[in-house]
């Protein structure tokens, strides 16, 4: 039985709009997105390709496009856009009240 | 002094063209008063059409945005209709309360869209057709309906046809006579029209008078005299037009059709003028803009006391647009008795064209299919020209035509290019030869030509490629990225018109298909705003590449590099202590020098840059930027034996000139100090080389990619010299490359001769360097401003959970 666990990474207004933030918790290394006022997206912060860190990629819409090749990622499933492929793990976010926590 | 007041009544085209006229004379004479019932600015009834039919929205077809009005000190009063004036103490009354003394008054109240007085008339869903709601109103209804009925079968009516066919609505044009648009055409012209119309998918009920329209609350279909039927969710009313003279005759003013109107614009009443389709003269109600606007500069003149010849009248010509279809009119067409015709017909291509004489004298024409001879033939007929003259014309049709060159090449200075706004080809020739004007968009803001219409836009193309010659590339239109079908110059040019601010209302206005664009027009559109609007706008962090947003060097392993200025590559033993001391202190695991005479800081961690250049405290050197990179420097005179020049400092000077200054592309600069080029001047976007007595300037040079030697540009005696030319050069640059276009490219794309020829103006050179000088007011360095600011370092912090 797999058991998740909600893990505190700070609150809404330490996370800039369309700003990536990279979030260390043991091994995993996650790109936190800020989409809108009370909207999240997390993935995984490497690029299929090589390894590009996509917190720091540019923003549009729900895509973040890595910032060594341009590769285009959906952040809403973690899914590689054409002409490229594959994807990245997405992990889920839940706000309660100003806090947010990430679903490990 | 009081200034006098001039109060207009109707915020539409008429009356509006006259103040800008007005302002034009005499800017300062009258403090501007304007009265309009619609909530808008003044905006080109002309074109609804296209907003009807989806292909231009209404902020495209705004004549006069809200700023005109601010700038040019007018106060707006939109929503408020007159309805009272009283002519002994000069004050007028709106609905709304308000009240204004006038010294002089100007009535430019237009028309009222006729409404056939049958049973039904006033049931929802039927619709006239005049102004930007009857248009939504539309808009609207064929969401939801599919069925429309046009009655009427003049200009207004099939515009307004062919507008409802675009919203995918099943149209049928009512028409009481036999023939369309029989005050414009011939009954030739006319059928050649309609079957065209009908290949479109448009029906037509000829010879068919409404009786009635049916239904309850909304209408349901018409009942024409024959007592047939016909099924219709819409009704669009276009049967004419009526002179909106009620305020007029309410008060004492004469009216018989119109507001009777001298050759002066002058009513019955002292100091108070009518124009536009309000007014009557000479006994003719006009409902075509170009003789409302010939109205308009007479009685301009006439406010601003500049001598004025009297308005005497215009003959009309009238083009159809919208449909597809081109068709010209001017003058009399309807054979006559007395009058013989020149005609011609080619029923394989669908032309026809006809020319009336009478008495020897060309007095009118109708032109089908192929219309480039309009203008011509429409200067003709107003000259009263002999028939001969046609000869130049038609003789043209085989020979010229088919050698390609331009009809535009064998018209007279004088002879109208837009019969819209009265703008000769001589007036838009010499704006095109001392403005230095290179697109239909800037002719336009300068002289006024396709501004209302749109009719006369191949002519100015045709006439800015015979003017310019080699110096005007059509350019190919390559869109700046997928999101969008518009081309650099159209974003640009829409960023200024429209005065768009942020890259979401581009991206909104300009209909981008990607709501939020993407990794390739973002950056652009973010630099093309910072170009545009160096002092109002506010730089969009989240719309720049991480390099430029975090002010250093991404790695491929995710860390960083900083490479701080140099400037000139000279050093010192105090700043390399500093720089060593900050690489032992973070565990720097590289440090280099460059190739472009720096020292560069190679592995850094994100969360660590904002210490390291805390405790740098140096400038930073762009090295990961569209700006400025270095400025290399050979040691010159002071040093080398073969040195004329003072290098190192020019250098020095250059670099501190142009440091943070956004580019399209980055930009790289060297000086030697003499022709061995030690500095590697050669290959610079700008590469200044010394000699004996002066300056080289090259541009365009490249050493990457696509090598490119630079070309020599100017040869100047002084520093001052080298730095403002290089100036000019780099904002012309900044003005008009393509974002991410390096100047090798640039230079290659415009040419070398037109830059020296649009820089050789003295003039030119010093209000490029004021507007770089006004992007660089602004201009912080960035590594400062994240140590100083709190929500700029945020973004350099991760989050650590243990
Ligand atoms: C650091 C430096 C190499 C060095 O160690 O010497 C360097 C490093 C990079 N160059 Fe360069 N270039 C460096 C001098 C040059 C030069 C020589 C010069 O400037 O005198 C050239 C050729 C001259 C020219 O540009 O005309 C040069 C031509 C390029 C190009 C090709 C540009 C082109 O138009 O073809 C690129 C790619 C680009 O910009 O798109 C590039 C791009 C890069 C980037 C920024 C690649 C990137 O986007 O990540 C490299 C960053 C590496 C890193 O991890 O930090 N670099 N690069 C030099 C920095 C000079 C400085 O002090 O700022
Ligand atoms: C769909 C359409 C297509 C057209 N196509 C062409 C064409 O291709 N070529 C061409 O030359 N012409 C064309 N025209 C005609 C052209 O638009 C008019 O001739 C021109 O707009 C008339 O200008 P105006 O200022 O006299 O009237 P308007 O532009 O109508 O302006 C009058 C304004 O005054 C306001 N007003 C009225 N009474 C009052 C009051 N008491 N107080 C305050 N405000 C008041 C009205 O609301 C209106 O906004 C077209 C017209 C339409 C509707
Ligand atoms: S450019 Fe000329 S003067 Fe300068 S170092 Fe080279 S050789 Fe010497
Ligand atoms: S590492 Fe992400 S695109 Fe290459």
């Amino acid at each position: 039985m797999r058991v998740s666990t909600l893990i505190k990474i700070g609150t809404i207004d330490e996370f800039q709009v369309n700003v990536g933030k990279l979030v260390e918790i043991e091994d995993h290394a996650i790109a936190v997105f800020r989409l809108a006022e009370r909207q999240f997206n997390a993935v995984e912060n490497r690029c299929p390709h090589k390894g590009g860190p996509l917190a720091v990629g540019i923003v549009s819409g729900d895509f973040v496009f890595c910032p060594l090749h341009d590769w285009k990622i959906d952040l809403k499933d973690g899914n590689v856009q054409a002409p490229d492929h594959g994807c990245v793990r997405k992990y889920d976010v839940t706000i309660e009240g100003e806090e947010v926590f990430i679903t490990l | 002094m009081d200034k006098r007041k001039l109060v207009l009544v109707g915020n539409g085209m008429a009356g509006v063209n006259c103040i800008e006229h007005i302002l034009k004379l005499k800017e300062q004479s009258y403090e501007i008063t304007i009265f309009g019932t619609e909530p808008h600015p003044n905006y080109n009834r002309i074109q609804l059409s296209y907003v009807l039919g989806g292909s231009s929205k209404f902020e495209d077809i705004v004549l006069n945005d809200w700023d005109w009005y601010e700038k040019n000190n007018i106060h707006l009063y939109t929503g408020h209709t007159v309805t009272k004036i009283n002519h002994e103490n000069r004050v007028v009354h709106t609905n709304k309360g308000v009240v204004e003394s006038y010294d002089e008054l100007i009535l430019a109240t237009g028309s009222n869209p006729f409404i056939l007085p049958i049973p039904g008339a006033h049931l929802s869903n039927v619709i006239s057709y005049r102004d930007i709601k009857d248009c939504e109103k539309m808009i609207e209804a064929s969401k939801t309906y599919k069925k429309a009925a046009v009655i009427g079968g003049g200009l207004l009516g099939l515009e307004a046809a062919r507008g409802l066919l675009n919203l995918s609505m099943d149209v049928t044009v009512i028409h009481v006579m036999d023939t369309l648009m029989e005050r414009q055409l011939d009954p030739t012209a006319s059928k050649l029209l309609q079957a065209e119309l009908e290949a479109q998918g448009m029906k037509f009920r000829m010879n068919a008078a409404t009786e009635e329209l049916i239904g309850e609350d909304r209408v349901e279909g018409l009942r024409f005299k024959d007592g047939s039927v016909l099924d219709a969710d819409l009704v669009v009313m276009a049967v004419g037009i009526r002179p909106n003279v009620e305020l007029a005759k309410e008060h004492g003013i004469e009216v018989n059709r119109g507001i009777v109107v001298n050759d002066y614009l002058e009513t019955s009443v002292p100091n108070i003028y009518a124009v536009g389709e309000c007014a009557e003269h000479r006994g003719i109600v006009y409902g075509l803009v170009a003789p409302l606007y010939e109205q308009g500069q007479v009685l301009a003149k006439r406010l601003a006391n500049v001598e004025t010849k009297p308005y005497e009248g215009s003959v009309l010509s009238t083009k159809l647009k919208v449909s597809g279809v081109d068709v010209f009119s001017a003058g009399e067409f309807i054979d006559q008795p007395d009058t013989k015709a020149y005609r011609f017909q080619d029923d394989f291509q669908g032309v026809y064209k006809k020319v009336l004489v009478k008495d020897e004298t060309i007095i009118g024409a109708v032109l089908f299919g192929e219309i480039d001879e309009g203008v011509r033939l429409f200067q003709m007929i107003r000259n009263g020209a002999h028939e001969k003259e046609l000869k130049t014309i038609f003789s043209r049709t085989n020979t010229e035509k088919e050698s390609g060159a331009p009809q535009v090449i064998s018209m007279a200075d004088e002879e109208l290019i837009c019969g819209c706004n009265g703008v000769s080809k001589g007036t838009i020739v010499q704006a095109i030869n001392e403005l230095g004007l290179d697109s239909v968009e800037s002719i336009k803001g300068c002289t006024g030509a396709t501004r209302s219409c749109g009719g006369c836009k191949p002519l100015v193309q045709d006439l800015l490629q015979c003017t310019l010659g080699d110096k005007f590339q059509k350019v190919e239109k390559e869109p700046i990225c997928s999101c969008t079908t518009l081309s650099r110059d159209e974003v640009v040019e829409a960023i200024r018109a429209m005065k768009l601010t942020s890259t979401k209302e581009v991206m909104n206005v300009l209909e981008w298909n990607q709501e939020n664009g993407c990794s390739k027009c973002r950056p652009a559109l973010n630099y093309y705003l910072g170009m545009a609007w160096p002092k109002e706008y506010e730089d969009e962090r989240t719309s720049r590449f991480v390099n430029e947003r975090l002010h250093a060097n991404i790695q491929k392993d995710g860390t960083y590099s900083v490479v701080p200025r140099i400037y000139g590559g000279v050093t010192s033993p105090e700043q390399m202590r500093k720089i060593a001391d900050v690489a032992d202190k973070y565990e720097i695991p590289m440090v280099k020098i460059t190739g472009g005479q720096r020292i560069d800081l190679l592995g850094v961690k994100k969360e660590d840059l904002p210490n390291v250049w805390a405790d740098l405290d140096m400038p930073s050197g762009y090295a990961y930027a569209k700006a400025l990179r270095t400025v290399k420097t050979c040691v010159g005179e002071n040093f080398c034996r073969f040195g004329t020049q003072d290098s190192i400092q020019m250098g020095i000077d250059m670099e501190k000139r142009f440091e943070r200054l956004w580019t399209p592309h980055k930009v790289k600069m060297a000086v030697s100090a003499c022709p061995r080029n030690c500095a590697e001047s050669g290959i610079k976007d700008i590469g200044v080389v010394g000699v004996d007595g002066g300056w080289e300037l090259y541009v365009g040079g490249n050493g990457g990619v696509h090598l490119r030697g630079g070309d020599l540009f100017i040869k100047v005696k002084t520093r001052e010299e080298v730095l403002e030319w290089s100036a000019a050069f780099v904002q012309y640059y900044r003005e008009t490359a393509k974002y991410l276009e390096r100047t090798s490219h640039w230079v290659e794309r415009v040419g070398l001769e037109h830059i020296q020829e649009v820089l050789k103006d003295e003039g030119t050179r010093a209000e490029l360097i004021k507007r770089m000088d006004e992007a660089l007011e602004s201009s912080k360095d960035p590594w400062k401003e994240a140590i100083e600011e709190r929500s700029v370092r945020q973004m350099f912090e991760k989050v650590t959970v243990s």
